[in-house]
């Protein structure tokens, strides 16, 4: 059919940008955990940037193409290796039919993306590809993948072929995966939209202070220890939407940043949200990873947000022809 | 009236915030306000997130501002509210109210000093609003219900809730659109489908819109369960001033 599991690793579930349109029904976004190494990935081998990819975590699979085509390995180095000869990631590269490709244990971060030329072609559920594990939705069959299980590609031509050898980016252009194994990192944080919640000394401590990555950070969220944010009087609100990187601080005091999976809405107040391009570095932060923050002002926030978009931008067009496409 | 807030929910999101109460005027002022906003097809603007007091409204900053954008949207304020509420579009669900479908029905009797019909009258005695949807898909966040049936959400919530019952938490009273974990007390269960990701839309209802609950037999639960398993029956939905 196309890509057969031997080997489905920890948690790999198929994932494309994200599930939009229906929070307002209640429905997670989900999508990737890094967002700029499923971009990437599919760029590699001349994809829309938003195509289904397989996303990986800690462990990757083992699997044997069906035929000929192209993929890319990105995210954390999970030390590819295709019929047993190490490939680097970053780079497209041509699968025969039955080559197997074997990814290893996540070395610099935790998710890594397969994006294979065409995309996986699993069905679109509400619009989107992506893996719901809580509804058992979109993805492959809704779950995560098993050993046997054999995803369906998107048959590419001859044409395709052609241009690959002519256009693909190599690892030097693109450039090497974010650090996730880096043992600080720093996060800008709009403040809001419950900021005056907390006081003075809450605020201000939010960004002196120095929070450490918890193990139990998951698609869900990242969850934090460290000084509880003083709030002025309880943590709880009426329920309101959750937004990608919005920092609760429950009753505990000690912030969780709501990540893919974060479901829709929430009942407790949030000191801010955290800027989309910073998403991908928490992300891969392992556990142990000194986290602290900054605040920046929603101009700031949205003048960060344009510059990536076009630093993306300019990543695809050394593809060549792609961001024509698109 | 409360004011009208705005905030920034990271680059991409404003709230705005209506307020800081829950009622059915704020919840239509917000339908409204989404509506407003869908008409006036604002460069940039993407999903809308109503909620008990907000409207989140997703942007791409690179089509527009947090600045203009807000802007903009004060200006597609409504009024406050005058009364003249549109029709109501009202879902007719009908339920089996205890017994194997509604194990707690006895003690929420109990908990309100009445008997379990007297409940399920008062249950079934008016309609609910849908403020929102959220926490799972298709969790309907109904407002309005009688005093008399507030009830204690459990002490250990039930690690598998099956898909359609019908619960009371506290002041509220819902639906389980999916198989779930869930600390509500379950007084019934309907054979409809709230959620089902095969239909368009996957779910039944959305926020602003109204639920009430007709009470049905086991036997008529049975027979409505076969008819929606082989597709032939048809959601009943009314509007009404």
């Amino acid at each position: 059919m196309g890509l057969f599991i031997l080997n489905p690793g920890i948690l790999t579930t198929v994932q494309d940008a994200g599930r939009f349109g229906h929070q307002a029904a209640g429905f997670s976004v989900s999508g990737p955990m890094d967002a700029d190494a499923l971009y990437t990935a599919n760029i590699l081998v001349n994809n829309p940037p938003d195509l289904a990819c397989l996303e990986m975590t800690f462990l990757g699979v083992t699997a044997v193409f069906d035929r000929k085509t192209w993929f890319a390995v990105t995210g954390a180095d999970m030390s590819p290796t295709l019929n047993g000869k190490p490939i680097p990631s970053y780079e497209a590269h041509e699968a025969k039919a039955g080559d197997k490709l074997v990814l290893g244990p996540a070395k610099n971060g935790k998710y890594t993306y397969l994006a294979v030329a065409g995309g996986i072609d699993v069905p679109v559920v509400m619009d989107s590809r992506s893996t719901n594990l809580k509804c058992g939705i979109g993805g492959f069959s809704g779950r995560k993948l098993a050993a046997g299980d054999d995803l369906p590609l998107y048959v590419t031509g001859r044409f395709l072929d052609n241009h690959y050898k002519k256009h693909l980016p190599s690892q030097s252009e693109i450039g090497p995966a974010p650090d996730g194994a880096s043992r600080s990192i720093f996060l800008r944080v709009v403040p809001g939209p419950q900021a005056h919640f907390f006081t003075e000394q809450g605020l201000r401590e939010f960004e002196t202070e120095a929070y450490t990555l918890l193990p139990e950070s998951d698609r869900m969220g990242a969850r934090l220890s460290g000084k509880p944010v003083e709030a002025k009087a309880g943590v709880d609100i009426i329920s309101d939407a959750i937004a990608l990187g919005s920092v609760q601080i429950p009753a505990s005091g000690t912030p969780i940043i709501m990540l893919a999976d974060r479901q829709t809405t929430g009942g407790y107040a949030k000191i801010g949200t955290v800027v989309s391009s910073d998403i991908p570095k928490l992300a891969q932060s392992l556990p142990g990873t000194e986290v602290r923050f900054r605040f920046v002002t929603v101009e700031e926030a949205n003048r960060l947000y344009q510059q990536h978009q076009k630093y993306l931008k300019k990543l695809a067009r050394k593809t060549g022809f792609c961001p024509n496409k698109w | 009236m409360d004011s009208i807030q705005f905030y920034p929910a990271g680059d991409s999101t404003v709230v705005v915030q209506f307020g800081g109460t829950i009622n059915e005027a704020t919840s239509r002022r917000i339908a409204r306000f989404a509506e407003n906003l869908r008409q006036a097809r604002v460069k940039g603007v993407g999903e809308l997130i109503p909620t008990f007091c907000t409207l989140s409204v997703q942007y791409n900053p690179r089509v527009i501002g947090y600045q203009k954008l807000v802007k903009q949207l004060h200006r597609l304020l409504p009024h406050e509210d005058d009364g003249a509420a549109a029709a109501k579009t009202i879902h007719i669900i009908p339920v089996c109210y205890g017994g194997e479908f509604g194990k707690d029905l006895p003690f929420v009797a109990r908990h309100a000093g009445l008997s379990e019909q007297e409940v399920i009258h008062h249950h079934t005695g008016r309609d609910y609003l849908i403020y929102m949807l959220g926490f799972l898909p298709g969790f309907s966040y109904l407002g309005g219900m009688d005093e008399r049936l507030f009830t204690p959400r459990l002490e250990t919530p039930r690690t598998k809730i099956p898909a359609g019952s019908v619960g009371i938490g506290g002041e509220q009273t819902g639906i389980y659109p999916l198989d779930s974990p869930g600390g509500w007390q379950l007084i019934g269960r309907t054979p409809l489908r709230p959620y089902d990701p095969d239909r368009d839309p996957a779910i039944l209802y959305q926020a602003g819109e109204y639920i009430r609950f007709v009470p049905v037999t086991p036997e008529e639960y049975r027979a409505l369960e076969a008819e929606i398993k082989a597709g032939t029956y048809a959601h009943r939905v009314v509007k009404e001033d």
